[in-house]
């Protein structure tokens, strides 16, 4: 398997990655390698064999539904980039 | 003081012959000193440390104090620790002072009273084995500093082997705390998956990520294991068993304990050098009464190739998170919310961050799931399988840590391959999740050597026995780099 330039320039739109082209071929270059390496898998017949998602078996614990946490938005949200009246601001999504 | 052991530090604080003021004041003026050389430390904060070691004395008056109360330790930073920058090595969280502790951190502060002397220099996002990926700069062997301490926690590492603390935390998704150890002669040891909390530690692989502790010997690590280990009802993969002591069989003999030897470990691909101190070590077990046995762990080939689906998979959905909106770095320039983001991550991650969150969203999308996502996910199970297998013969398996020594710093930077391979002998070991250590065990070159021992599901207890006992007889951990002193 070999990516192609637009394939790498559309796998970093869906990460959300701004990529000039010159970074494109670059990273074209190293996932090519890195998929060389991925590539040795394929040659496993795994026929049969369960996938392994997780190191423990065990389901997700359930707890009851009642709050467990304190209300600490403010010091959340004082990490933020930027904030007015208690809400995230990002650009304007809806015209 | 400087080179003490915990126990050591532990008693003479006890005894009031040394108060946890005074001991966090001679390990802050070793960061002062060796740190601008070595920089293992991205952010230290004398006033806080000061803060915590005068609450720690405090304790020790009153009588209220736990066996390692009023000890310093270095934290790698990908640890959220409230009131300090906790940046992960990443330009994204270069200025993001966590309003919250890690359950580890909280157990180590509030519980056992601990002094953090600060936040350690990682790979970003802990994505490395070399410490080169860190925006904050390389860190330096402190045995060579033109060679990579490891990574991803090359920080704790170096920070630990120059003595600018006496333990460290690290964490290991597939080798970075045994790699690191390896690489600068020091102890460390990964958990069995689910035994600590990964609740505030910044993830990365969250099937993978394991804390654990990095330090001079094993029964340092038992005594830190015993601070950091707990059921933790915040993290939803937190396994709830019973408290254990760590450190109570550490003086067990060795008598009749069968290690096995895995024929893939022992083949093409590792130095000379590393070899023949791993067999001089194995020599010794046997004089300690144990016995060896030929094992095979036939698909360990494969882990490398399944790590590098798997670990990048779930890479790209946690770090989907670091948007620009809530916390972290943000662009300065953006049209709408779609070119904020965009911008916002292709400045704030690194090279290594951007290619492996790439790998991950391509081995996830429609079409390719199938042929990579779930093929690693089974070769997986085959890994895990080999595993359970090879225990019916042997108590404990033994190998190299990593496949050479110290390598120089940008030696392998430009080819992520050939960095990606460092880890050959420890990833299978997280794809199982089962614990494993690096222990010192001898020089190549004059840099340091790591033998691995991996255990079975909670064989900790064990594990750490077995490093002590080899420690007794051997002085390899005990040895200091020259020109830290």
């Amino acid at each position: 398997m070999s990516l192609t330039l637009e394939q790498v320039q559309r796998i970093a739109h869906l990460a959300r990655i701004e990529i000039s082209e010159t970074e494109a071929r670059t990273t074209q270059s190293h996932l090519n390698g890195i998929f060389q390496l991925i590539e040795q898998m394929q040659a496993v017949d795994t026929t049969g064999v369960e996938p392994m998602a997780h190191a423990q078996d065990l389901s997700q614990r359930l707890r009851d539904d009642v709050v467990s946490e304190e209300d600490r938005r403010a010091a959340y949200q004082a990490v933020a980039p930027e904030i007015e009246a208690g809400l995230y601001l990002v650009p304007k999504v809806i015209e | 003081m400087i080179n003490a052991s915990l126990k050591q530090l532990s008693q003479a604080l006890a005894a009031r012959q040394i108060s946890s003021v005074e001991l966090t004041r001679l390990f802050l003026e070793r960061i002062g000193r060796l740190n601008p050389t070595l920089n293992a430390f991205v952010t230290v904060d004398p006033e806080k440390s000061l803060k915590m070691a005068a609450d720690a004395d405090a304790r020790i008056a009153t009588g209220t104090a736990g066996p390692l109360t009023g000890i310093p330790i270095a934290q790698k930073d990908i640890f959220c620790a409230e009131g300090w920058t906790t940046t992960c090595g990443s330009k994204m969280l270069a200025n993001f002072v966590s309003p919250y502790d890690a359950t580890v951190i909280h157990k180590m502060h509030a519980e056992a009273g601990l002094v953090s002397l600060g936040k350690t220099n990682m790979d970003e996002f802990a994505m490395g084995s070399s410490n080169e990926t860190s925006f904050f700069g390389p860190v330096r062997n402190p045995w060579d500093t033109g060679r990579v301490p490891g990574g991803s926690s090359g920080g704790s590492a170096a920070a630990v082997a120059a003595r600018l603390a006496p333990a460290a935390t690290g964490t290991d998704t597939g080798g970075s705390i045994r790699q690191p150890a390896a690489l600068c002669n020091l102890t460390g040891l990964k958990p069995t998956y689910g035994v600590v909390s990964r609740y505030g530690m910044i993830a990365f692989a969250s099937s993978l990520d394991q804390g654990g502790p990095m330090a001079a010997s094993a029964e340092d690590c038992a005594l830190l294991l015993n601070t950091m280990a707990g059921f933790d009802e915040r993290d939803s993969t937190s396994l709830d068993r019973p408290v254990e002591d760590y450190a109570r069989d550490l003086v067990k003999p060795l008598d009749g304990l069968r290690i096995g030897l895995p024929k893939e470990f022992f083949g093409e691909g590792c130095d000379a050098g590393v070899m023949a101190a791993v067999r001089v070590a194995i020599a010794e077990y046997e004089k300690l009464g144990a016995t060896t046995v030929e094992v095979s762990l036939p698909n360990s080939h494969l882990s490398v190739p399944a790590y590098y689906v798997i670990a990048p998979a779930e890479a790209s959905s946690n770090l989907s998170r670091f948007d620009g909106v809530r916390y972290g770095y943000r662009a300065p320039d953006y049209g709408n919310l779609d070119d904020m983001y965009m911008k916002t991550r292709a400045q704030g991650f690194g090279a290594e961050v951007k290619r492996r969150i790439m790998i991950g969203a391509y081995v996830l999308s429609h079409g390719y799931y199938d042929a990579y996502y779930l093929q690693a996910q089974r070769i997986r199970r085959l890994i895990a399988n080999d595993f359970v297998e090879a225990f019916k013969q042997c108590d404990v398996i033994m190998g190299p840590t990593s496949p050479s020594t110290a390598f120089r710093l940008g030696e392998k930077a430009a080819d992520p391959v050939q960095m990606y391979l460092s880890d050959i002998y420890t990833i299978a070991v997280n794809l199982a999740g089962l614990p494993g250590m690096s222990v010192p065990c001898g020089f190549a070159g004059g840099l340091p050597v790591g033998l691995q021992l991996i255990g079975n599901y909670f064989a900790e207890a064990r594990l750490l026995n077995v490093a002590h006992r080899y420690q007794q007889a051997t002085d390899w951990h005990r040895r200091r780099p020259e020109g830290v002193a």
